[in-house]
């Protein structure tokens, strides 16, 4: 286990490096430095700023300076935020965005798996049909869609809930519905096509052979491997959250990671861009490990050696 | 009946049916695949003959209404005006035209490079497969829609650029695919029993390898398709997509995203025509799942 651990780990590492190296080089390829403004400052005045950023240094020391920064948390100054670092942007708005995204991640697996469960055990009724046909729906209909049809009719129609802001509890709702809605549909597909299988498969048969009562059948032996597929699909589940929640926060004003993000992207804030990518890649990278991990723990025929 | 015709001694060959007969024929009896299939020709076919159905230009623009007016049937605009008193639904024609052109190319291009990488891994195999198919894992792990946005903020927002880095970004699961497909049918006995008869390898390859890739690879493309008119649409919606003169559907829910409350027709007759489109190419792509995949029938 140890052992499959730090290969995992090390095997992390290539693809954190060309994470890294891939937003460096980009960033030093586009067009026009940090410093470049409308206004020519004095030759050594300039001299000065790209000395005070390192700019003046070769290429690799740049990178391996930068690559240093990163091991100790630090991505280096935001452009256009000129009093915060992209480290304190980030880790400011990591917290709101962790909670909506892990609100996010829990409902859609409860209600997914439950969801799926459901309609597998009626498996070709009008009933599973329908399950089913509301879930194509929240897996094609874009959440950006979602969110302002969601808003304009509980927030602005009904008046039910705020339709921005941010600090209280009814703030968690729409922008929650409208990022977990589409794992939701992904889930319950997933886990009904998988229940379908594992119910017509031999050991299943034999449980019921031996006289076991369905919902036991179900409970102890159905779910626990069908639920598999959906472990192994949590990884890129988190991924698509955090690509959601980007277009989520941007909607309803949360002050996250990913509306952070948007204005760096409009705003032309390479180093903000950049470390945000760095980021969410490896934390995508960290939450393929823990969904693997998992899959080991609740799949007797994996053994890690 | 053939005992019949044998005893007969006018010995008929019997009519087979090829695969692709037999997924067409299960692919017309799923109802909701094929109402699909007819409503996404229709949108195709009203986007790409707008200029030519005598409907205003989408750059008409009327000083006599009200900007985000609501619709109005007697002038015939069916989705009211917007921010510039044009027509939306033409305009929303119009930026179907893009938003489907990016789907189109930009799968193709997944599909060029995806169907070549796994045949090329399926087929050497060893090493070469291993390494191959590692490059693949290790950009899984990329979140790939930030880089896609980081290069439209680097370079600039180029349509060809979107094309090509969305495409570029979509071919990792048809690599895996075709790789999966070819690995799986090089060991089977169909191949085997023609190789012992003497077929060409060629012949293996254009008549049994390729033919049973084609199947799933076809699931895959449609399925494709609306993720990738998904995240053109992401990155529009975004404001770092398609720019002004040209829309696309990510645009066009964007601007009228801002103005919902004045005028929410404009939302959800955008959002609809974009969601309509992405639910009929997913229920397209489930039927034809069900139709060329005999396995999950």
């Amino acid at each position: 286990m140890l052992h499959y651990l730090m290969r995992r780990l090390g095997g992390a590492i290539p693809t954190l490096f060309i994470i890294i190296a891939g937003t460096f080089f980009l960033m030093r390829l586009a067009p026009g430095g940090p410093f470049a403004r409308e206004r020519k400052v004095p030759p050594e005045v300039e001299a000065n700023l790209l000395k005070a950023y390192h700019l003046d240094e070769p290429l690799w020391q740049q990178f391996l300076r930068y690559l240093n920064g990163l091991l100790h948390g630090d991505f280096g100054p935001s452009f256009k935020y000129k009093d915060f670092s992209v480290a304190e942007l980030i880790f400011g708005g990591f917290p709101v965005s962790l909670q909506l995204g892990a609100i996010a991640i829990f409902l859609a697996l409860v209600i997914g798996l439950t969801l799926g469960i459901w309609a597998a055990l009626r498996q070709n009724t009008s009933a599973d049909y329908a399950a089913m046909s509301v879930s194509m729906v929240g897996i094609a209909v874009p959440n950006f869609v979602i969110a302002p049809i969601l808003t304009l009719l509980i927030g602005m129609q009904l008046q039910l809930l705020p339709v921005g802001g941010w600090g209280h509890t009814s703030n968690y709702v729409l922008p929650v519905i409208a990022l977990c809605l589409p794992q939701i549909a992904a889930i319950a597909r997933l886990t009904r096509a998988s229940m379908i299988e594992v119910l017509s498969s031999n050991f299943v048969r034999t449980a019921r052979a031996k006289g076991l009562p369905a919902r036991v059948t179900i409970t102890r032996h159905a779910i626990r491997a069908a639920i598999l597929p959906v472990v192994s699909y949590l990884g890129p589940a988190v991924a698509n959250i955090i690509t959601g929640s980007v277009v989520v926060e941007q909607i309803f004003s949360i002050p996250g990671i990913g509306r952070y993000f948007v204005q760096g992207s409009l705003n032309r804030d390479y180093t903000l861009v950049m470390g945000v990518t760095v980021f969410y890649g490896a934390l995508i990278i960290l939450c393929n490990l823990i969904a693997d991990l998992l899959y080991g723990v609740l799949d007797p025929k994996v053994r890690y050696d | 009946m053939a005992v019949a015709d044998i005893s007969a001694g006018t010995l008929q060959e019997v009519q087979g049916r090829s695969l692709w007969a037999d997924a067409r024929h299960r692919f017309l009896r799923n109802k909701a695949a094929v109402t699909s299939l007819i409503i996404f020709c229709l949108i195709v076919a009203a986007c790409f003959l707008a200029p030519h159905l005598g409907l205003r230009a989408p750059d008409d623009i009327n000083w006599d209404l009200e900007s985000w007016g609501p619709p109005n049937l007697e002038l015939g605009y069916l989705l009211g005006t917007d921010a510039n008193n044009r027509d939306l639904f033409v305009r929303t024609l119009y930026g179907g035209q893009v938003s489907l052109l990016v789907g189109f190319t930009a799968t193709l291009v997944s599909l060029v490079i995806g169907v070549i990488w796994g045949a090329t891994a399926g087929f050497i195999g060893g090493r070469i497969d291993g390494l191959m198919m590692r490059i693949v894992d290790i950009l899984y792990s990329i979140p790939f829609i930030f880089f896609v946005i980081m290069l439209t903020v680097v370079f600039g927002r180029f349509i060809t650029l979107i094309y090509i880095a969305i495409g570029a970004v979509s071919w990792l699961d048809m690599a895996r695919i075709v790789r999966g497909q070819t690995l799986s049918i090089r060991r089977r006995e169909f191949i085997e029993a023609a190789e012992a008869s003497g077929v060409s390898k060629w012949r293996i390859i254009t008549r049994h390898i390729i033919p049973n890739c084609l199947g799933p690879v076809v699931v895959y493309v449609t399925l494709t398709v609306p993720n990738v008119i998904l995240t053109e649409s992401f990155i529009s919606f975004l404001g770092m997509g398609v720019q002004e003169p040209d829309s696309s559907w990510g645009t066009l829910v964007s601007e009228a995203a801002v103005v919902m409350e004045i005028a929410p027709w404009a939302i959800i007759g955008t959002g609809g025509i974009l969601a309509v489109t992405l639910l009929c190419l997913n229920f397209i792509g489930d039927g034809m799942r069900d139709a060329l995949d005999p396995k999950d029938r």
